[in-house]
């Protein structure tokens, strides 16, 4: 038993945040992060050439065949840096999803380009009324001779604007709600009859809206087995939280440290203000919160495959999402009238923890969760 | 990162399980329950570990120990709590122990470790006084040099089982000089001496296992400090980072949510079970996750210890996040048992009025206050945390 990283897991960790300290300053990030399409395509090409596309993406498809515990490491890095890029739609949710369910001709046609940093995917899952449901799906794919046609719209895309191609989930049977009849197709993102509607949110990423109007593919197109495709969504949007949730702890980390250096360097009453016990007692509550959270981190990287698994990933989104909360208003308010600047770095970390909380379920939904695994109805 | 038992380990937790289903842990858990029988019980149920083997793991070999890595320490742990077994007393065996072995005399070794280890005596402590609580330095219990004995005068309080207790642990003032740490020495106190006193201190959930001790006038042999004179207070602190590891209680709260997952299935509100109740659905999914990571870290505190870091500052956030927890636990207990949760069940059984754990409820979350007050209060601990984690 140990919760050592390995010693490429520590080379991963080193050359993150070598280059967030030699490349990526808050600056930087602020400059990229106004950039049309929310990121800078140099960044992307330095994170190819480091390496980092390839990380989850398994050996066959020509990635380096990481774990959970390797995903960890830089996505927690990434956090700390606050580095906008669209690691997550490209690389955690296209490429994944290409990866475990794509003929391998189509597959290697997309991850190759894609670990080169020369292919932007996004995952287009979520519907208008969905909220957290992600079997509550509408969009259709209608059979139509020897392949189908695709009519609805995906909402709130990440890297929708961007994207090259997509992963469209569409159901091929069944009703609304089922997640058997839910089928996944990678479709070309210009082609006639995709039709998209791209804004920011608050954390600065582009998503997009996307309707499909008569759009025709083929059945080549189609990832993994028809009316299957739910449990392949499960399987990657869960690889997908664990990550998020690794970003936010480093983000969480990052605001306590940043919240301890300011109150350790203002003066208030002629004494730095980390010398008061009642903002010290607020600090070691984030401190605790952040411990925690890592706790939680660690037993679902190492629950992976196990019968704690969903259990333990339900209970580490809650507790993010809680926690993060937490850390994230109290950041805010130790740093006085300055916390709610748009100048200083603590708000723009504070956005992207409101944003991860909000993807693939909040802290109220896992937590409802948790209770249905240890509570059934 | 990996979580896995070794084979060997594996093997251990095999043979830790084979114990406990084979030990009379229904008899003495029964004797233990009742005041009268409290310590018989006790006494019994260690001494019973004790002829395996096992009443002392983690201390080393030479001292009658087994050695046990802090892997075998979780496995033992968890066995124990998954066998309802009862916990052994800290007091001598996980606290004046170690500090004997570690700064004690051969002759001070050779007298007492085999007696703890046989639980042929009881221990209590002697730390916090009517003046001095979580600033414990500001102690006054005074020991004078007279001849070859100390003279001590004063009193102590909070004491857990001094009405039980042939010896007490006492951190005393031998100097009035410098800081108030520099002026403090550990002796060791026969309790059946003249001049000792022990009065009870009943406590909000009935029950008396807290007193007073008094000392007047008695005479304490030299050959009972350990260590040297005024240098107490550096033996006394190695003993409280490991005392709020212990108090964290991970294993038996896990017992406790358990237990109270399963009183949910069985208490109804208007036909319905209290485990589908909206709000205990919350309240218990948030205690869960919470003891969840609790649980990682403790094992991550392991983990550095067995890699030669012993239990640090982060002992304050375990005992934090621990009693934290154990109250939640409490809480919601008592909140469950609903209108049964004010019961007074001296010798009714639950067939007579109806309830299961109302009572038990009751008792424990009264004492159970405790909990975020002794072994340093929370708030003491987040001043340690403070200073010795954040540097602030």
């Amino acid at each position: 038993m140990h919760f050592n990283l390995s010693e490429e897991q520590a080379m991963l960790q080193a050359s993150t945040a070598r280059f967030i300290d030699q490349q990526y300053s808050f600056e930087v990030r602020e400059k990229d992060v106004r950039l049309p399409e929310g990121f800078n395509r140099d960044t992307w090409a330095t994170f190819a050439e480091l390496g980092w596309l390839s990380v989850p993406i398994s050996e066959a498809g020509g990635g380096f065949g990481g774990n959970a515990a390797d995903t960890m490491v830089l996505m927690e890095e990434l956090g700390k840096g606050l580095v906008a890029s669209p690691y997550i739609p490209t690389v955690m949710l296209f490429g994944s999803l290409v990866d475990i369910g794509a003929p391998e001709a189509l597959k290697h046609s997309l991850l190759e380009p894609l670990i080169a940093g020369q292919l932007q995917g996004a995952f287009a899952y979520q519907e208008r009324q969905s909220r957290y449901n992600l079997a509550d799906i509408k969009t259709a794919a209608t059979r139509e001779g020897e392949g189908y046609v695709l009519n609805g719209e995906k909402a709130l895309v990440m890297n929708g604007a961007a994207a090259d191609r997509l992963v469209v989930a569409a159901r091929t049977s069944g009703e609304q709600f089922d997640t058997a009849g839910i089928s996944l197709f990678v479709i070309d993102a210009n082609a006639t009859g995709v039709h998209k509607t791209a804004y920011r949110l608050m954390d600065g990423q582009l998503a997009a809206n996307i309707r499909f109007e008569n759009l025709s593919v083929t059945s080549d197109q189609l990832l993994g087995d028809e009316g299957d495709g739910y449990s392949l969504i499960e399987k990657v949007v869960n690889s997908t939280v664990l990550a998020l949730c690794a970003e936010a702890l480093g983000i969480m980390n990052k605001l306590t440290d940043i919240t301890q250096e300011y109150t350790k360097a203002r003066k208030q009453f002629g004494a730095p203000i980390s010398s008061f016990q009642v903002l010290q007692h607020r600090m070691v509550d984030m401190f605790m919160a952040c411990e925690q959270s890592r706790s939680l981190l660690y037993r679902t990287v190492c629950s992976v495959g196990t019968s704690d698994a969903d259990r333990s990933l339900h209970a580490l989104k809650y507790m993010i999402g809680r926690n993060g909360r937490m850390v994230g208003n109290e950041a805010i308010q130790l740093h006085g009238g300055m916390g709610i600047t748009d100048e200083l770095e603590v708000g723009h970390y504070v956005k992207r923890l409101m944003v991860i909380n909000t993807l693939f379920g909040d802290a109220d939904h896992h937590q409802q969760k948790l209770a249905q695994i240890s509570l059934p109805t | 990162m990996d979580i896995s038992f070794s084979d060997e380990e594996v093997a251990f937790r095999d043979q830790v399980r084979d114990f406990f289903k084979q030990a009379p842990v229904a008899e003495v858990t029964a004797l233990i329950a009742q005041p009268d029988t409290y310590k018989e019980g006790t006494v019994r149920w260690q001494k019973h570990l004790f002829a395996q083997g096992w009443i002392a793991p983690t201390w080393p070999i030479e001292h009658g120990g087994a050695g046990w890595t802090p892997t075998q320490m979780h496995i033992f742990e968890t066995e124990r709590v998954a066998a309802s077994a009862p916990d052994v007393l800290p007091f001598g065996l996980k606290m004046v122990g170690p500090v004997i072995y570690t700064y004690g005399t051969e002759q001070q070794k050779q007298r007492f470790l085999p007696r703890i280890l046989a639980s042929d005596d009881w221990w209590c402590q002697g730390y916090s006084e009517p003046g001095a609580g979580s600033d414990l330095a500001s102690l006054k219990t005074r020991a004078e040099l007279d001849g070859d004995h100390y003279v001590v005068n004063g009193s102590k309080t909070w004491t857990t089982g001094a009405h039980h207790a042939d010896w007490i642990f006492c951190l005393v003032r031998t100097s009035t000089e410098g800081r108030p740490q520099q002026g403090i020495s550990f002796l060791l106190i026969d309790m059946t001496s003249p001049g000792v006193t022990v009065r009870p201190i009943p406590t909000i959930n009935g029950e008396h296992s807290l007193n007073e001790v008094f000392f007047d006038n008695v005479r304490v042999p030299v050959e009972n400090r350990i260590g040297d004179e005024n240098k107490g207070w550096t033996y006394a602190k190695s003993l409280l980072a490991h005392e709020r590891t212990v108090i964290a209680r991970v294993a038996d709260s896990k017992r406790r949510l358990e237990k109270l997952r399963q009183y949910a299935l069985k208490e109804t509100e208007g036909g319905q079970v209290m485990a589908q109740d909206p709000v205990f659905r919350s309240r218990f999914s948030d205690i869960e996750a919470e003891l969840m990571a609790l649980e990682y870290t403790g094992l991550r505190v392991l983990a550095a210890q067995a890699s030669g870091q012993g239990p640090g500052a982060e002992s304050s956030l375990l005992k934090i996040k621990g009693t934290e927890v154990q109250q939640a636990i409490h809480e919601l207990t008592i909140d469950l048992a609903g209108p049964y949760g004010g019961i007074i069940n001296d010798s009714l059984t639950s067939g007579d009025i109806g309830h299961e754990f109302g009572d038990q409820a009751r008792k424990d979350y009264m004492y159970g206050r405790a909990t975020t007050i002794y072994g340093g209060s929370n708030e003491i601990q987040k001043n340690i945390t403070a200073k010795h984690v954040l540097g602030l």
